[in-house]
């Protein structure tokens, strides 16, 4: 299947600052693609670039087999986009900013269902000024799928809502996908990017680091496991460090945590059992998405940098 | 959760190019936008009511003074309230040009409401073309109760020549629009839009005569008066008030500070 959306060594500078340095990824029809980085790694513009709003100094971009700043007129019809940050006069009601968007649009989205779907149907009558942040998040969600697009760029989908809505939003995004939208989604949460998304582009600094299913890219990272647990009695000096499936040793107060391969959870028990010292509270941790996110970006690595904590 | 009327997406390797379809859309989506703008004008109470009521209010002031009310002979036999009242229609437009419309757009963009409508097929033109619609409905609103309010209260004759008035009007509020994108263009915020628009508007009002009718100017401010635009605008007004056509110099001027204000502002304009 060819790709919905194509982006080959895209490069954007605003003046001396270089926000995205080389990036290239394809998104395909059907998936939800997340966008996955820290603030400033050229998220937005690399997605701006997407929708036509920002012209690439270098690199291609096509949408739908769109070029976005050739093609507006018809890529707009069928791309939905959700801003980061980006309001409605307050004085505007909820359903007159969808029934004015959805005259845009060739083909519009049944607005009053989308606003059912929502869960924001009694805040029909509510000027935009009045509602909260979640409501106007859902209002927005709304506005970028009127146009019945078939991909929905979400820019910051869940920044600002409280746990409960933010749990609402991604069953309504997964609702959106089996509907057959590509959805687009740009996020600093890894939770939402590991609940939500098929693929995953980590980008930091401008760069793809790692394209690849959360799990394939937790199961990558060589952190492999942490135990963590408080020993009956002190441990003897060097008992652990001088395992080797075992790469780094931190004492914390009386909690000890060790990081290891996939064998050091083995290699630590056998050494606790041989000198009679029982763990307690014993805890092993599988790597997740945070951990590859920390791990491929080369910020604070714990295989890499080993943080030096407690004594 | 319940299900999504989302429509089935088309086929994605079929790019099409149905212009029909999306022309249709898109002028209906003109009209809603322009519907929205007016709509949301009268919300903002204070904001839309101002350019109409202060000129208004005026009107009715000086208009109850009795020896301006009186034909004087340095007016060419009309009374001053007959000449005051096409300066209010300028001072009208100008208040709404410049204050009104570029706080508005420039408040828009800090708000991010014009990048967000840069994503929809509605397009920058149509967002601006809408503003600039409401606008001029605006003005046609506030132009007509002027010239009612000093008909019905002051007995000041309505404009001779219709055409050649309307004409001029025309003009005048096209050349104060595009000072006011103009403004907006290059204003960071509301707040600074506000700040320059008051400035020029004083400036722009000043060589109107608002405070210093352009006959009894010295000689050099009459001739810097004339190239402005509503130094241009209120002579022409006067003129077709009284029944003549405005000279084609005092049109030409309106109409090339519109051209060159407009074309200024559509090279500066940003949309973030």
């Amino acid at each position: 299947m060819s790709p919905v959306i194509e982006v080959r060594q895209l490069h954007k500078s605003y003046g001396d600052t270089v926000a995205v340095d080389d990036i290239s990824f394809d998104v395909q029809q059907g998936e939800i693609f997340g966008i996955l980085g820290p603030n400033g790694a050229g998220k937005t513009t690399t997605v701006e670039c997407i929708e036509g709003l920002r012209s690439p100094d270098g690199g291609q971009v096509t949408v739908l087999g769109l070029n976005p700043q050739n093609h507006r007129a018809e890529l707009t019809q069928r791309l939905g986009v959700q801003l980061q940050d980006s309001q409605l006069p307050d004085k505007l009601r909820v359903d007159e900013a969808l029934d004015l968007y959805s005259s845009f649009y060739r083909n519009p989205a049944d607005w009053r269902s989308l606003l059912e779907v929502l869960g924001i149907k009694d805040k029909a009558k509510t000027r935009f000024g009045k509602l909260s942040g979640g409501q106007k998040q859902r209002l927005s969600i709304a506005l970028a799928l009127v146009g019945s697009p078939q991909i929905a760029i979400l820019d910051e989908l869940t920044t600002g809502l409280d746990p409960a809505a933010r749990h609402d939003t991604w069953e309504l995004i997964e609702n959106v996908r089996d509907r057959g939208v590509t959805i687009v989604l740009v996020t600093h949460f890894m939770e939402e990017a590991e609940r939500l998304c098929d693929r995953v582009a980590l980008i930091d600094s401008g760069r793809v680091v790692a394209i690849d299913t959360p799990a394939n890219l937790a199961e990558g990272v060589e952190t492999g496991q942490r135990i963590q647990f408080r020993p009956s009695v002190p441990l003897p000096g060097q008992l652990l460090e001088s395992l080797p499936d075992v790469t780094d040793v931190i004492y914390r107060g009386d909690v000890v945590v060790v990081t290891g391969n996939s064998n050091a959870l083995n290699a630590v028990t056998s050494a606790l059992a041989r000198n009679q010292i029982l763990a307690r509270q014993l805890r092993v941790d599988q790597a997740n998405l945070e951990d590859a996110f920390l791990a491929l970006t080369g910020r604070p690595a714990p295989q890499t940098q080993p943080a030096k904590q407690g004594a | 959760m319940s299900a999504i009327t989302v429509a089935p997406p088309q086929t994605p390797a079929s790019p099409r190019t149905n212009s029909n379809s999306s022309s249709n859309s898109n002028s209906h989506g003109l009209l809603k936008l322009t519907l929205t703008e007016l709509k949301l004008l009268t919300r903002e109470r204070v904001r839309a009511a101002l350019p109409i009521a202060i000129p208004l209010i005026l009107i009715v002031i000086l208009g109850n003074i009795r020896s301006l009310r009186q034909p004087q002979a340095i007016y060419g036999g009309e009374s001053f309230i007959d000449l005051y009242t096409t300066t209010m229609v300028v001072f009208g437009l100008a208040l709404l040009a410049l204050t009104n419309m570029p706080m508005m757009l420039a408040d828009y963009r800090e708000r991010g409401v014009l990048k967000r409508l840069q994503t929809t097929p509605i397009g920058p033109a149509r967002v601006l073309a809408a503003q600039l619609m409401a606008d001029l409905a605006v003005a046609v609103v506030m132009v007509v109760a002027i010239l009612a309010v000093a008909r019905i209260g002051f007995a000041v004759p309505l404009p001779r020549q219709v055409g050649g008035f309307v004409l001029a009007a025309a003009l005048a509020a096209a050349a104060l629009l595009s000072a006011g994108l103009l403004i907006a263009a290059i204003a960071p915020t509301g707040r600074v839009a506000r700040g320059i628009g008051g400035l020029l508007f004083y400036a722009m009002m000043f060589f109107a005569g608002l405070w210093l009718p352009i006959p009894s100017m010295p000689a050099v401010l009459q001739h810097i008066s004339h190239a402005t635009p509503l130094g241009a605008a209120v002579p022409a007004l006067t003129a077709a008030a009284e029944g003549s056509m405005p000279t084609a110099l005092q049109l030409g001027t309106m109409a090339g500070w519109a051209v060159a204000l407009g074309l200024a502002a559509a090279r500066f304009f940003r949309w973030e």
